[in-house]
């Protein structure tokens, strides 16, 4: 029998703080699945397989996958098949997807973690760059992305006042937002005040790393129809990447578009502009924002209908913020957000990944 | 279970393996010229025609070998740059200037330091020369940084 479409059933994430010295980072992954499946009301032996999402380098161990297993359910029952992706958990979630649509599982749950608080991400980004030719110069997320900040600024003629709205937007949604890590909205005086990291990148405009863990389980219409109470459809996903910083023009981000195109065909739509109602985007800096909604042709929606829940910019972990972002569309096509937003039936999630957001996956989500 | 007020142990610890990365005989023998000629050796895809600096092997649009291509360079201009003004265990030296650059005649850029005064002398687009290291051990630091090119 055809999967025919799939279904967002459960969501759930780690407690929200930006350090979780209490807990292990396998102990975060347990409080995200664990409320996934609460949410979802299914139990874990129903659950047809697993697909994680993690880093090495940020866990401190290779393989760092297999440290999640049990904290995921791996072994309840006979056991299940376990596979792990690297990246933005939205590429994870694909793969879960794709696991249902080929008829291979009913149903996958995908749960992504990183604990900012256990490495120095500036060492581990470091480690992204060419060790031949490139990682002895210090390189890092930040001092990357400041490159490219320049450009999108200088290309699309953005003023320090552009990137303040940004910041100021994203906050105050984010005040409202139970699950935000940052629930604090921003004075002028604290973006006017804020130190310069990389210029042109301020403090403010970096979005800040936090220890987190989020999960989802996915299910086939056949397995959602007898579970889910208010299950999210996937109208559309696709990802697609961009060559390195150093083989592109950083002040584009080709990918995204090209993503955001195949999500569209895949959910039968004209154009995004008019159907989209709200979008949920990852954005590691502030430039990301007006260049995202660029290239996505969403560039005329609504202050109220960009980053309802805040967005990255109130708190961001590796892999985790693209489930994130997914998890925080999904709440306000059920009707979950505590802050409420009108007509929001079609919801657009993203999620990014590498030096200056190399790659890119797009998820339409619909009631 | 724990109680609110109870802490966590934590393991403190680094990992340190020690590795050894071949630049491969395309890139040797760049690093080389760089060194002991000061000049740049890239190569080409016989296909696109794509110049690539640092040398590429293959093509990657293409997936061809490359062939040897053009001496670029020296000088080349600035795409973008920025400078970091936090403290990392990474940089080389206290608030690394950086730039992205594209050597004259190349079709990609690279990533380098920058000797600069402050970031006031610098603006995309400005002409850059390289400032080779007094050594010249073959390495990406045989190449010291890029600095404004003089007449720019």
């Amino acid at each position: 029998m055809s999967p025919g479409r799939v279904a967002v059933i459960g969501v759930g994430r780690s407690r929200p703080a930006f350090r979780r010295p209490e807990s292990g980072f396998a102990e975060l992954v347990h409080e995200a699945v664990t409320a996934c499946l609460e949410d979802a009301g299914v139990s874990i032996a129903e659950v047809g397989n697993i697909v994680t999402c993690s880093n090495d380098f940020m866990d401190g161990r290779t393989i760092s996958s297999m440290a999640v297993g049990d904290a995921a359910g791996a072994a309840a029952g006979e056991g299940k098949n376990i596979s792990t992706v690297e990246g933005d958990g939205t590429l994870a979630a694909y793969y879960g997807m794709s696991r249902i649509l080929s008829g291979g599982y009913a149903s996958t749950l995908v749960v992504a973690h990183a604990k900012h608080s256990e490495g120095d991400y500036r060492l581990i980004t470091n480690a992204w760059f060419d060790p031949i030719y490139e990682r002895a110069l210090g390189l890092d997320w930040m001092s990357a992305a400041a490159l490219q900040a320049r450009l999108v600024m200088d290309g699309r003629r953005l003023c320090v006042g552009d990137l303040d709205r940004v910041v100021e937007r994203n906050r105050r949604h984010g005040a409202g937002n139970p699950e935000a890590t940052l629930r604090a909205g921003v004075s002028p005086e604290e973006l006017s005040g804020s130190p310069m990291m990389a210029p042109p990148l301020r403090a403010a405009d970096i979005s800040p790393l936090a220890d987190g863990a989020a999960a989802l389980l996915l299910g086939s219409e056949e397995f959602a129809g007898g579970r889910a109470k208010r299950p999210v459809w996937v109208a559309g996903a696709a990802f697609s990447a961009d060559p390195r910083m150093t083989d592109r023009d950083l002040s584009g981000a080709p990918a995204l578009r090209r993503a955001a195109e195949s999500a569209r065909r895949m959910a039968g739509l004209e154009k995004l502009p008019g159907e989209v109602d709200f979008v949920e985007l990852d954005e590691s800096f502030s430039y990301q924002q007006p260049l995202w909604l660029a290239e996505l042709g969403l560039e005329t929606l609504d202050d109220e209908r960009i980053n309802p829940s805040g967005g990255s910019a109130c708190g961001r972990s590796e892999g985790v913020a693209g489930l994130d972002r997914i998890i925080a569309a999904a709440r306000r096509l059920r009707g979950d957000a505590p802050v409420p937003l009108k007509n929001a039936r079609l919801a657009l999630a993203h999620g990014s990944g590498g030096p200056c957001a190399q790659s890119h996956c797009v998820w339409l989500l619909g009631n | 279970m724990a109680g609110a007020a109870e802490e966590a142990l934590v393991e403190k610890s680094r990992i340190a393996v020690p590795y050894k990365w071949s630049a491969g005989l395309t890139g040797s023998r760049f690093l080389k010229t760089v060194a002991a000629e000061r000049r740049f050796r890239a190569s080409r895809c016989p296909a696109c025609e794509k110049v690539f600096l640092p040398p590429a092997r293959a093509c990657g649009r293409c997936l061809r070998d490359c062939v040897d291509g053009p001496e670029v360079g020296p000088r080349g201009i600035l795409l973008s740059f920025t400078q970091a003004l936090y403290d990392s265990p990474a940089h080389p030296a206290k608030r690394p200037i950086y730039g992205l650059i594209r050597l004259d005649g190349a079709d990609t850029a690279v990533l380098h330091r920058l000797e600069a005064d402050s970031l006031d002398a610098l603006r995309i687009g400005l002409a850059v020369e390289p400032v080779f290291a007094a050594d010249g051990e073959p390495g990406v630091l045989a190449l010291r940084c890029f600095r404004p090119a003089v007449g720019s």
